[in-house]
């Protein structure tokens, strides 16, 4: 395999371009070529056996630490990643790819298609967690690295970090699971679908081709990304954060303005999510998540695997306030490697931040990263 | 004897019991000490389950596998035989179902390991006998109304249930409240009376499967069915 290597400056990011490789993809579909834009942190040991990947979740991207060039704000876990940080780069290589089908330089719908002019948009085939991480593990290999440290993520970040267990246990020894399930429930499903609905009635959607026009179905876009910060708050974060406050006004409206502090703030939500963020994406990555699978599978998948995983630790987090992704959830998954006696912790942190809680202050998930990865760290360096 | 000298007693005394190089889950962690301590010294592989969040965390970011959990809701996950030990220590007479965890610590483990403060130590019949009120002592410490102690047993009540379970004590230590040691079993009279903390190690009883012998070869291939 030969990878094709550059920097694009605008994005401040490294691109990897996979030219003629034939991916194929979960759904049947191939796709020939394809790119990945990564960030790297920290510098890869002399034995190459400190390199860690992190996996972002639906609306994220390579840009884990340092400045984001596309929002110009901070990396989304700057608190977690960098020098003296719980996931440490003086000592670790920390790697972070914009996931397949996503919209900061990978390869997705916003992108053009192979040898032509034109973007992607609604034929861009359908992609899974799965191809996301056979992408990923390609990246992985043309950077020489046999084997990852840690592959650690939340929400579709665990997604992923859990495929990677699954599909390439061979090439890791750890992974830290926070916020995440088995699979994606019926009523993550629901919540997505009515995202994707709120964006494909936007008339300027226009089956996926609304690049052609210059155009950005925004109120689509917007609404969707309101719903899902509902999902990813608790009501108790909510009512402690705004109650039933007004925003920049004495006494209600009787109109349909943003009367409420929480209305104000979910509009600035949705208005600041269409500026960074490709609708299409949106709608395959939302679709990627939903698709998620292995209630019946994950079991036989650890136990028979083709690849050796018995020396495979797991970390499994939880939050009590997260209702998107409840610690029964998380649960499903510790006891099933319990039944097989892996060796897994678990710790369900209590807090009220609900599922946005791994991207937020909480010192026990510090803690925690911080103390499994050194420790099991110095276990390999003995 | 303190209550952290207790423990560290204790612990000294389960890894007397525990062969090296073997598989152990003990309930009720903590911060991961004791397994610490049998990983160092006995090269065993640690697994452990802590109800105390802040606790669970301490563990697992010592490097610890561990669950954060309730024994008495999560051993159902471990698979049949999956251990060769599985320790309960100090916390038997803090379970809802002690009988149920017994069974289920020797459905995981190929062997368990149990401690426990004897009620039946003098001191704690002497109090109960002259106040007329339930006991408070050092390895007991708490008033009745907020303890997490909700089984009290003695060493008696302990080796009924087991003689009742078809348990085998294959060994077991007694401390007296001056921290000295001796072998229960070996000792007879007064054991109950003396003994401040009891630790047992426990199997199940082997049953030999029935032989019948004939000089005829009765069940030999199709003959069963055949007749």
């Amino acid at each position: 395999m030969k990878t094709k290597f550059t920097t694009d400056t605008k994005l401040e990011s490294e691109i990897a371009y996979f030219e003629n490789i034939n991916l194929k993809l979960e759904s049947g579909d191939i796709i020939d070529s394809f790119k990945l834009a990564y960030k790297t942190y920290g510098k890869l040991n002399t034995d190459k056996t400190n390199a860690i990947l992190v996996c972002h979740a639906l609306t994220g991207d390579q840009y884990v630490a340092g400045n984001n060039p596309i929002t110009g704000r901070e990396g989304w876990w700057s608190r977690m990643v960098g020098p003296n940080k719980p996931i440490d780069t003086n000592k670790f290589f920390v790697i972070c790819s914009n996931v397949l089908g996503g919209c900061a330089g990978s390869t997705g719908p916003k992108e053009l298609q192979n040898g032509s002019d034109v973007a992607y948009g609604g034929n861009f085939p359908s992609v899974t967690i799965k191809d996301m991480v056979k992408a990923q593990s390609l990246l992985i290999e043309s950077l020489n690295i046999e084997k990852l440290f840690s592959v650690i993520g939340g929400s579709m970040g665990a997604m992923q970090a859990l495929q990677w267990a699954i599909d390439f246990p061979d090439k890791i020894l750890n992974i830290i699971h926070i916020a995440g399930a088995l699979k994606h429930s019926a009523q993550n499903i629901a919540f997505h679908e009515v995202g994707r609905q709120a964006i494909m009635s936007d008339p300027i959607w226009k089956n996926g081709k609304y690049f052609e026009n210059n155009e950005v179905p925004e109120r689509g876009l917007s609404v969707a990304r309101m719903i899902a910060h509902i999902t990813y708050l608790s009501e108790n974060a909510m009512h402690r954060k705004f109650g039933r406050k007004l925003q920049s006004r004495d006494i209600i409206s009787f109109g349909f303005d943003a009367d409420f502090q929480v209305e104000s703030y979910l509009r600035y939500q949705g208005k600041s999510f269409v500026e960074r963020f490709d609708a299409n994406s949106y709608l395959y990555l939302t679709r990627a998540m939903d698709y998620f699978d292995h209630d019946e599978t994950f079991r036989k998948n650890i136990e028979f695997s083709h690849n050796p995983n018995n020396h495979l630790k797991y970390l499994i987090v939880s939050f009590t306030s997260d209702w998107l992704f409840p610690t029964i959830e998380s649960k499903m998954i510790v006891n099933q490697l319990n039944s097989l006696s892996r060796e897994v912790s678990f710790l369900e942190i209590d807090t009220d931040k609900g599922h946005d809680s791994f991207l937020l202050e909480e010192p026990q998930l510090d803690d925690v990263i911080k103390g499994f990865l050194t420790n099991n760290f110095a276990k390999i360096d003995e | 004897m303190n209550k952290i000298n207790s423990i560290r007693k204790d612990w000294s005394l389960i890894e007397t019991l525990i062969a090296e190089d073997r598989k152990i889950l003990d309930i009720g962690c903590g911060d991961g000490g004791l397994m610490e301590q049998l990983e160092n010294n006995r090269n065993a592989i640690t697994h452990g389950i802590e109800l105390n969040r802040d606790l669970a965390a301490n563990a697992i970011a010592r490097g610890f596998n561990v669950v954060h959990g309730n024994a008495e809701l999560d051993l159902s996950q471990y698979s049949n035989n999956s251990f060769d030990y599985v320790i309960l220590s100090q916390t038997l007479q803090a379970m809802m179902k002690p009988k149920d965890i017994l069974s289920e610590l020797l459905r995981i483990g190929s062997k368990a390991i149990v401690s426990f403060p004897n009620f039946g130590h003098w001191k704690i019949r002497l109090q109960l006998l002259i106040s007329g009120k339930m006991p408070v002592t050092e390895s007991l410490p708490y008033t009745w109304y907020d303890t997490p102690n909700i089984h009290f047993f003695t060493i008696k009540d302990f080796l009924n249930l087991c003689n009742e379970m078809n348990i085998v004590i294959e060994k077991s230590i007694g401390l007296t409240s001056k921290g000295k040691q001796f072998d229960i079993s070996e000792s007879v009279t007064g054991v109950n009376f003396f003994t401040h903390e009891a630790i047992f190690l426990l199997s199940y009883k082997n049953f030999e499967p029935i032989k019948i012998k004939s000089s005829k070869k009765v069940f030999t291939k199709n003959s069963v069915i055949a007749n």
